[in-house]
């Protein structure tokens, strides 16, 4: 088990409870500042050129125009760029999928669409802007393949495995004779559309030589600690000599994760100018990397005709680039969410002419659930079950590969608590049997599911004279809250107001700590700050204890509180001292500690780690022209602790939100003859707008977890995982028509 | 974007001599939609004529009608006291489109002008005939589900993607454009074009010609009218189709009715048998579904876009039950009345 | 002519820059402005006013949302040159505006923003709050739907719309008691 470190203030006064982003005035103000908005004397401005072909090499790049433009530096490509590590492996980043990097301007060779090109550098943006218009670019070009139903023959297990990602377990039972012998058969395909993060603060890098020689980079990245492994790899860098920064990071949802090519560029024209350089990709450009990767999938289920599971298959298919093996777990989650005696589970990639898919908000949960939720409640309908009882009759406590316990599992909860706030009892099954006006009515559900994980992760804590905290560490806060919650853990842990305590993130000078994604920086991070906080107390107390006459000389540590800034005994708050007053009688100007916490191997031998939610959902859909609105969700959720329920609900509320934008809107939208994405900006890929978004109702139910100190289980992605399916089963039930193709739009709702 | 001249002339007489016979200078007002084209390297203009400073705002009464001059902001226009009250289509049609910020810089002449959203006109890398006269057009066979059903051509199967001008069409208002010939009067229904073999056109403009503004006639359907805009999301996006309905009953009979569709043409669609079908017809869901039929059967589909065919034959049903009943669609309930 | 016609060669080079006159968040300035350059990159580049922010640069997230002369328009889309003249609000402004109010340090909406949790990674919220301002000053919208209606040229990725609307309407039911 877990050591329980209890906070030095014996109580929890802000964690727990809604409080307020500390980063909120700088964020309404405009004062907080993102990766391509720092600055520097003699910054110089770069401009991506992109490859207007997919697939092949460039056989000539004219940049005599471009040159000619007053303001312009240089205009890099593969030709003239400074040396670079050579060997693909320098650039695996901290979270890179096996095979070999995409290398900017690395030689002529094209792999996919809107592929960096050319750098142009000049005095100015404009200036650079304009002169990369003049930059032309000659190809020889080949066939792409993008379309991934056409390479469905050409898939394969990927050879080498993504660390950190579960591969499909061996099966178990026989799940194909089971599902020939249940009377109940459901077996579909689904599929789900490409998608891009497209964060609102486009991928940005400022460079900054330093008068020393050394740089400083401020990087849009979901942990400076990759973007220093980067580039001390790629350019043969040592790590004092590249500090990395980014306080704030205008949204990842994953595309953050891995070092992007605008950020090679920066310091590739850095160093061969000498001077600061900063360059920002278009929102087009935006199209160039990482993405969600679209998925063909089947889930056959067979069932007794009482709803109990006899055969569960679940197999995936998803793209990849040609030079890497992007993995992500899509159909473990079939595996351990409901008990089946016969389940077959398998994943397969198929390579593609575009840039490497990569992790996005839940990835492969999002993906998988979306078929897994659609295909119970097309069970449901078949068993004529409800498809909470339904989910009931097959719930486990137990993971059913690992055949270990769950350390906390309050879906039952959820299922109670949200259906009530739903009014589920009121729903009438049938399809078309609710209606509104001219509007259709439906109500779905569908259980989400993702892993409570931890990593390694250590933290500062600093107290001052003045009594004042610093905590810090180097993982990002990427809008999720983390400058607040980790504020809340230090100020309990000290018996401090909250405004004492100073957060500080996203710089490499900090104690090291991953990147920001998987939902496990709560954790990670607030039990590093716990521990760190824990010996700072220590120490204070020792020098408190140690003071001539200190009133607490004969108290023991586990016999004090820490209070409104003092020491004292519990109890008895007339026997204390003011920190303040402990440092200057002893002398010190601080009291500091490092800690670093991992996760707890004990705990894992025994338990597994999820977070679960249930997800309902309404749609009204105009009967006669197929338009549709969700106009209310409820999400429950079972996360263990929730440490600031006002900044937890906004992650949770958020994620619905993308999960609506999942489940009837993004598509990126391919020409496979091209090998193009051809609705590159936010007007042709549509996310949801505020007219899109109604009632969402967050409930976090009940749930002890002792996976950690701090009781947390991650709420970053869990909200978005099942509202796809939730949304696409309420369509069915208002319409009768099942559409397994994301995103429902109104075209599949006429056809269906 | 490209480099070019900046001129900001003062006089209308000052901005067509600035035009001059430069096929590369542009007019420019609110700039929403040339300033994004030229970050696009879709437009390169030599020269801006920046008219924002010419005295060809303001919305005026004329000839029994309203006369709307070019630079009125569609913001201005669309909450003007005498557009909601006499045209209110006009002005829901307005509401239906882009965000308040574009409707507040957005002009009556730009957003008149406003050109396709045709995924590869925008993109450089891929060849457009609207674009680069000659070099292809992919749409035809790629990614194509907003794009035309009826009136496209070989050449070019691009939509307009304005919803004022589909209002425009309905209330059957004119273009008044002046130019080195002199004035002259061009009935909206022959200001925008069909692509044909020169997609590079969209409107009937010609060389050296600004528009000076657009005239609304007296009859305004005030009474029965609706703007139905349907779309991939619901604000902020272009439609897949949109049904501007405008009649005048008599009783329960039609005595006019002007329909014009969005989304699905080169310019805002309109089919005068379909409207002249209705006249004298009574205001049944079975009179709508005949003109719905009418219109619908010359649509054309491309590989992807064949569901517009239905959802406009269905939207058209409904706009004409929605005008006919007096309950035109509301813009921010997004419930389809 | 009356009026001399005002010309730029700007095809002519470096050189091309033009005197415009800008009242920026209350500040009168005399700015030499190339004819291509935006209002938005006017504000990030030139005047380190960074929090106006560019998401799209093409009108189609409205991060770049400002003020002007009262009006919210996407800033990516505006040419410096062409508003010469205008009086500009940026978020830095807000607070200025508030104070010259009289009303507190910052802005109601501002405050409304941080107390509603109405922003998560902070990047739309600029362009949101110019624009929840923009929309107050139009007043047409009055009710929720409206609201939502009004504000839904704000793409928010972080999904904090609810939570917008809810500030919003906690300010325009604060002003009208």
């Amino acid at each position: 088990m877990a050591t329980q470190i209890s906070p030095a203030s014996g109580r929890d006064k802000f964690v727990g409870s809604a409080q307020n982003r500390v980063d909120g005035p700088a964020k309404v103000t405009g004062l907080a500042k993102y990766a391509g908005e720092f600055t520097s004397e003699n910054l110089a401005h770069g401009y991506v050129v992109s490859s207007a072909i997919t697939k092949g090499r460039i056989t000539a790049i004219d940049s005599a125009a471009a040159e000619a433009v007053p303001g312009v530096l240089k205009v890099i490509t593969h030709e003239n760029r400074p040396s670079v590590a050579g060997e693909a492996e320098a650039y695996q980043d901290m979270v890179a999928p096996p095979g070999a990097p995409f290398r900017a301007l690395y030689d002529e060779t094209i792999a996919f669409s809107g592929q960096p090109v050319a750098l142009v550098v000049a005095e100015d943006f404009d200036t650079a802007r304009h002169a990369a218009s003049l930059v032309k670019v000659s190809y020889e070009a080949q066939t792409p393949h993008t379309d991934i139903a056409a390479l469905q023959d050409q898939s394969y297990d990927p050879p080498e495995k993504r660390g950190g990602i579960k591969t499909p377990p061996k099966p178990w039972g026989d799940a194909s004779a089971a599902f020939d012998g249940a009377p109940i058969k459901v077996s579909e395909q689904y599929r789900i559309a490409h998608e891009h993060h497209n964060p609102m603060e486009p991928h940005a890098s400022t460079v900054v030589v330093e008068d020393d020689g050394t740089y400083t980079v401020y990087d849009k990245i979901q942990g400076v600690a990759n973007t220093q492994m980067y580039l001390t790899n790629a350019f043969g860098l040592k790590p004092e000599q590249v500090r990395c920064l980014n306080p704030y990071l205008g949204g990842g949802f994953g595309c953050g994760l891995r070092p992007q090519y605008q950020l090679f560029l920066a310091m590739l024209a850095a160093q061969d100018l000498g001077r600061s350089v900063r360059v920002v990709l278009t929102r087009d450009q935006m199209w160039s990397f990482t993405y969600r990767p679209g998925a063909i999938q089947t889930v056959s289920l067979g069932a007794e005709k009482n709803g109990v599971l006899q055969s569960l298959k679940h197999d995936a298919l998803h793209g990849t680039s040609q030079f890497e093996d992007y993995q992500e777990n899509v159909v473990n989650w079939s595996g351990i969410l409901y008990r089946c005696d016969n389940v077959e589970l398998t994943y397969r990639l198929s390579k593609l002419d575009t840039a490497t898919p990569g992790d996005m908000r839940a990835p492969g949960a999002v993906t998988g659930m979306f078929a897994l939720e659609t295909a119970m409640d097309e069970l449901a309908y078949a068993t004529r079950i409800d498809p909470i009882q339904l989910r009931i009759t097959n719930y486990t406590d137990t993971d059913p590969v690992e055949e270990k316990p769950y350390g906390s599992k309050a879906l039952k909860d959820c299922f109670v608590q949200g259906a009530e706030r739903f009014g589920w009892a009121k729903r009438t099954p049938e399809p078309r049997s609710m209606r509104d006006g001219k509007e259709l009515v439906g109500w779905g559900m569908a259980c989400g599911i993702w892993e409570a994980l931890m990593m390694e992760s250590s933290a500062k804590v600093t107290l001052t004279a003045d009594g004042r905290l610093e905590v810090g560490n180097s993982t990002g806060d990427i809008g999720t809250g983390t400058y607040t919650i980790l504020t809340q853990i230090a100020a309990d842990a000290l018996g401090l107001p909250m405004d004492h305590v100073t957060t500080k993130l996203g710089d490499t000078d900090l104690a090291k700590a991953p990147v920001a994604g998987g939902s496990w920086t709560a954790a990670s991070s607030g039990t590093a700050v716990m521990k760190a906080c824990r010996n700072v107390a220590e120490q204070a107390f020792k020098l408190a204890r140690g003071l001539e006459g200190s009133p607490l000389a004969n108290v023991d540590f586990d016999r004090i509180v820490f209070s409104k800034g003092r020491i004292e005994a519990a109890g008895d708050p007339s026997r204390g001292v003011a920190l303040t007053d402990v440092l200057k009688a002893s002398g010190q100007d601080r009291i500091e500690a490092t800690e670093t916490a991992n996760p707890d191997k004990d705990f894992a031998k025994k338990y597994e780690a999820y977070t679960h939610s249930a997800v309902f959902a309404e749609v009204k859909i105009d009967e006669d022209l197929g338009i549709v609105r969700v106009t209310r969700i409820v999400s429950a959720i079972a996360a263990g602790k929730i440490l600031n329920t006002k900044t937890a609900r906004s992650q949770i509320m958020g994620a619905v939100v993308m999960g609506i934008g999942s489940a009837l809107h993004e598509e990126s939208m391919l020409d496979h003859r091209l090998g193009r994405f051809m609705n590159r900006n936010l007007g042709e890929y549509h996310v949801p707008s505020n007219a899109d978004i109604h009632d969402i109702d967050v409930i976090f139910v009940e749930e002890e977890d002792k996976a950690n100190p701090l009781g947390v289980k991650g709420v970053g992605e869990i909200g978005i995982v099942g509202t796809a399916a939730a949304i696409s089963n309420a369509v069915f039930h208002a319409t009768g028509k099942r559409i397994r193709d994301l995103p429902i739009t109104v075209d599949k709702i006429l056809a269906a | 974007m490209n480099r070019f001249d900046y001129v900001r002339p003062t006089t209308v007489a000052e901005a067509i001599q600035a035009l001059g016979s430069d096929a590369s200078a542009r007019f420019i007002a609110g700039g929403t939609n040339l300033v994004d084209l030229m970050k696009y390297n879709v437009e390169k203009p030599g020269r801006l004529i920046d008219i924002t400073r010419l005295p060809l705002g303001g919305i005026a009464e004329h000839e029994g009608g309203l006369r709307i001059g070019t630079l009125v902001s569609n913001a201005d226009l669309a909450y003007d006291a005498r557009i909601q009250t006499r045209y209110p289509l006009l002005s829901s049609a307005l509401l239906a489109g882009a965000s308040a910020q574009l409707r507040n810089a957005a002009s009556t002449g730009g957003n008149l002008n406003q050109r396709t959203r045709c995924y590869y006109f925008y993109d450089e890398g891929t060849p457009c005939n609207k674009r680069e006269p000659g070099s292809g057009c992919p749409a035809i066979g790629g990614v194509n589900r907003i794009h035309a059903i009826f009136g496209a051509s070989e050449a070019c199967i691009a939509t307009n993607p304005s919803d004022m001008c589909v209002a425009l069409a309905a209330l059957e208002a004119t273009v008044q454009v002046t130019g080195p010939d002199g004035d002259r009067a061009i009935a909206f229904a022959d200001y925008h074009r069909l692509p044909g073999d020169d997609p590079s056109k969209d409107n009937s403009l010609k060389p050296g010609e600004i528009v000076l503004s657009v005239d609304l006639p007296a009859r305004d359907y005030g009474q029965h009218h609706t703007y139905l805009k349907l779309r991939d999301r619901l604000s902020y996006a272009f439609a897949l189709v949109s049904v501007a309905a405008a009649l005048e009953l008599d009783g329960r009979t039609i005595k006019t009715a002007r329909l014009a569709l969005g989304g699905v043409a080169h310019k805002p669609w309109r089919n005068v048998e379909a409207e002249a079908l209705l006249q004298g017809k009574p205001a049944t869901r079975e009179s709508f579904q005949a003109a719905a039929d009418l219109i619908v059967a010359e649509a054309k589909p491309q590989s992807e876009n064949g569901f517009k065919i239905e959802l406009a034959r269905r939207a058209i049903v409904r706009g004409l039950e929605q005008a006919a009943a007096g309950t035109p669609q509301n813009q921010s309930d997004k419930r389809i009345q | 002519m009356e009026n001399a016609m005002l010309i730029d060669s700007g095809s002519s080079g470096a050189h091309a820059k033009i005197g415009i006159t800008l009242t920026i968040n209350g500040e009168k300035r005399e700015i030499e402005v190339a004819p291509w350059t935006t209002l938005l990159d006017l504000l990030r580049e030139r005047l380190d006013l960074t929090g106006t922010k560019k998401g799209c640069d093409h009108g189609q997230c409205g991060a770049c949302t400002v003020l002007v002369n009262g009006t919210r328009i996407n800033s990516c889309l505006a040419l410096a040159v062409m508003k010469d003249g205008a009086e500009i609000t940026t978020v830095e402004g807000l607070a200025g505006m508030a104070q010259r109010q009289g009303t507190n340090t910052l802005h109601p909406i501002q405050e409304a923003f941080v107390e509603h949790d109405a922003f998560q990674c902070g990047y739309c919220t600029p362009g949101q709050l110019c624009s929840s301002v923009g929309l107050m000053n139009e007043g047409h919208a009055k009710t929720r739907e409206e609201i939502r209606e009004a504000m839904s040229g704000n793409i928010c990725r972080c999904g904090a719309y609810t939570n917008i609307i809810d500030a919003i309407e906690d300010v325009m039911q604060g002003a009208a008691r």
